[in-house]
């Protein structure tokens, strides 16, 4: 990376931002893929007297967010280089009206029941669509019919709409529609103080409560210029380290019984809840919400909880060994696993596949070791990656990274430093970002704060690039597998429709 | 198999006793008594999400765990509302769901259930602080409702305690 004019953040993680005018704006993200980097996210903004389009790219050396003028309100497409631009660049659409010039023209968080542009200084009046105005794209031929299930399924499952093209039993398409739980959190963050902020970031997608909030308060801090204590670090680390065993148990549960197998879900979701009972105890909270707040954190940990901690951890790894064992030797299992969804890796470098589900498909990227920052600087974590690119890799990916993150956990128990587990944050104002390795993949979030006052916030969630990629990875399977599928990915459904 | 049933005899069982009915959360007239006990032998509770974080979600999945006593109350949840007896809504109720959330409810046979969970449930919580273009703000705005669970999100006794309210006065 080396672009004229960048200036580094004040964050712990590398992020630089740059001005790019006209032709730089389409150089940074062509250069990008030629190094083999990512596009993470893209928002837009109206400032002063116009609109702003800004992107949120991974080079080697870190993050770039390119701020571009929205000449006329329209700005030059990213989805010839990165697919998973479409989807972003119709959202901003959706939320302030600026075009992005590419074929695609159809809303995508808008259904057409708000006002136009929402996230304007002044929102356009109420659009009236019907849902049936949106066109899906059909396929063709003798014998292919169409399967429509949601926004309600038959599940304790969030809303989404799915839209399959199957013959028999198999699917050559689908589509998904979403946005049904689009509750204008990025309006209602405007005009909130930093600490009010803090608790609608936790609640953007609840099983990433700890990662949300974490990815903010680093946004603030950046803006405010300061650094968390070491202690309030590591105990951040020790939650979201708490939140990836949870979510990897309930996931790993809920396979098992997708694939018909109840002693598995019984098993895991009992290890779970034994979690969140500890959580409960000393944390005061059974998903660890609004324990991460700008300045550190609110709940401190002393002798008797460290222990207690550390005894489950060594509970939990034997049972999550055999767990894993039983997993493994069960052929039932393991040929509903197997091939099933698969995502080559040369198909998920082309599609930028995230986080968890990336690295199952050889996509080695983990913040926690590309650039780790405190506490993961001093931890040395080992990255799990498999080459499979099925649900068998991705059930395998999980249980590595459940070993690896009850070994973080001994090891930040060891080494929690002493002090103070929050320090005071001065009235700022200025632009910041934030960055970190929830359990689903990299979460963005990124502020402009006008006096201890949000202006504007924008938060990415890794199923941004996911969903698209689930398109591909039920293509040739058969209806029946799509749940298992699904599960294998675990998307947030709110973290995307913000 | 041998690992299989010594992993479960190891474990035991986890069950725990339910918690008592609490009528403070009834927002609505109970229905007829008899009615009710009928609908309480055994509760087939269908699911709709109006819009939630996922937090209260989590939670609901953490009730089938084997911790709580739910099949051994004759309560399940079932795939369609057409065989359900209480429907159980989380989150604020935008207004993308609100017609899915209306014809959930239509689709299901009379006498039935409402149960609102959690803050965004209740009122909207924390997405409804101040006027939101895309929420309603709470389930009572889109359909009639009998028990509401606070919290952000309940935890599962919390939430099992509500819906043993809803029957059982
Ligand atoms: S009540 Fe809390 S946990 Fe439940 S959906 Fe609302 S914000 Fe999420």
């Amino acid at each position: 990376m080396d672009f004229q004019g960048s200036v580094k953040t004040d964050c712990i993680a590398p992020i630089w931002t740059v001005e790019a005018e006209g032709e730089d704006w389409i150089n940074i993200a062509g250069s990008c893929r030629e190094q083999g980097g990512r596009l993470v996210s893209i928002w837009g903004s109206e400032a002063g007297e116009g609109f702003f389009v800004q992107a949120a790219y991974v080079f080697p050396e870190g993050m770039l967010i390119a701020r571009h003028p929205a000449v006329e309100g329209q700005y030059a497409s990213l989805s010839d280089l990165f697919p998973c631009a479409g989807r972003m660049q119709r959202a901003v659409y959706d939320m302030l009206g600026i075009d992005h010039g590419g074929a695609d023209k159809r809303p995508w968080l808008s259904h057409g029941m708000g006002p136009s542009f929402p996230l304007r200084k002044n929102p356009l009046p109420d659009q009236v669509l019907s849902e049936k105005d949106y066109p899906f794209v059909a396929v063709e031929g003798e014998g292919v019919h169409e399967v429509a299930v949601g926004p309600v399924h038959a599940g304790i499952i969030e809303p989404g709409h799915f839209r399959f093209q199957v013959v028999g039993e198999k699917v050559l398409r689908l589509e998904e529609r979403l946005g049904y739980k689009h509750k204008g959190i990025e309006k209602q963050f405007e005009g909130m103080t930093v600490q009010e902020g803090a608790g609608l970031a936790g609640r953007i997608s609840g099983d990433s409560t700890v990662a949300y909030s974490w990815t903010y308060a680093m946004a603030v801090e950046s803006v405010c210029g300061v650094k968390p204590p070491e202690r309030a670090s590591f105990l951040r680390g020790l939650f979201l380290e708490r939140e990836r065993i949870a979510n990897h148990l309930a996931d790993l549960g809920a396979l098992g019984n997708d694939a018909g197998f109840a002693f598995g879900l019984s098993q895991f979701s009992s290890l779970r809840e034994d979690i969140l009972r500890l959580n409960k105890q000393i944390f005061g909270h059974r998903l660890l919400m609004d324990l991460v707040v700008p300045g550190g954190v609110s709940r401190d940990l002393d002798m008797d909880a460290k222990r207690r901690i550390f005894e489950e951890c060594e509970i939990m790894e034997r049972r999550v060994r055999d767990l894993r064992e039983i997993y493994m030797d069960h052929t039932g299992l393991q040929d509903r696993f197997l091939t099933t969804g698969r995502i080559a890796p040369e198909l998920a470098a082309k599609l930028g596949l995230a986080g968890l589900a990336g690295r199952a498909s050889r996509n080695a990227v983990d913040l926690r070791v590309d650039h780790p920052y405190s506490p993961y600087d001093r931890l040395e974590v080992v990255m799990a990656t498999h080459h499979g690119g099925d649900v068998a890799a991705r059930v395998s990916v999980r249980f590595d990274e459940i070993a690896e993150s009850l070994r973080l956990t001994g090891l930040m128990l060891e080494n929690l430093p002493e002090g103070q587990i929050s320090c005071e944050l001065p009235r700022m104002s200025g632009c910041g970002a934030g960055w970190v390795e929830g359990f689903r993949g990299e979460i963005v979030v990124f502020l402009e704060i006008e006096k201890g006052r949000v202006r504007r916030a924008h938060a990415h969630d890794p199923s941004w690039q996911n969903w698209p990629a689930l398109e591909f990875a039920v293509i040739g399977n058969i209806v029946p597998d799509f749940p298992l599928i699904n599960k294998s990915f675990n998307l947030s459904y709110s973290g995307h429709d913000l | 198999m041998y690992r299989i049933l010594r992993e479960i005899l190891k474990n035991g069982i986890k069950t725990e006793p339910e918690p008592s009915p609490d009528s403070s959360l009834r927002v609505s007239e109970p229905m007829d008594a008899e009615m009710l006990d009928v609908l309480g032998k055994s509760l087939a509770i269908r699911h709709v999400d109006a819009g939630s974080c996922n937090g209260c979600e989590l939670e609901l999945h953490a009730l089938n765990n084997p911790y709580y006593r739910l099949e051994g109350l004759g309560i399940h949840f079932v795939a369609s509302p057409r065989h359900a007896d209480l429907l159980l809504v989380t989150g604020p109720v935008t207004k993308h769901m609100e017609a899915a959330l209306k014809r959930t409810y239509e689709a299901m046979p009379e006498p039935r259930l409402v149960v609102a969970l959690g803050d965004c449930g209740r009122n909207g919580g924390i997405f409804c602080k101040k006027q939101n273009y895309a929420c309603r703000g709470g389930v009572s705005g889109a359909i009639p409702v009998d028990v509401e669970v606070p919290g952000c999100p309940p935890d599962p006794e919390a939430i099992l305690q509500g819906i043993i309210s809803a029957f059982r006065a």
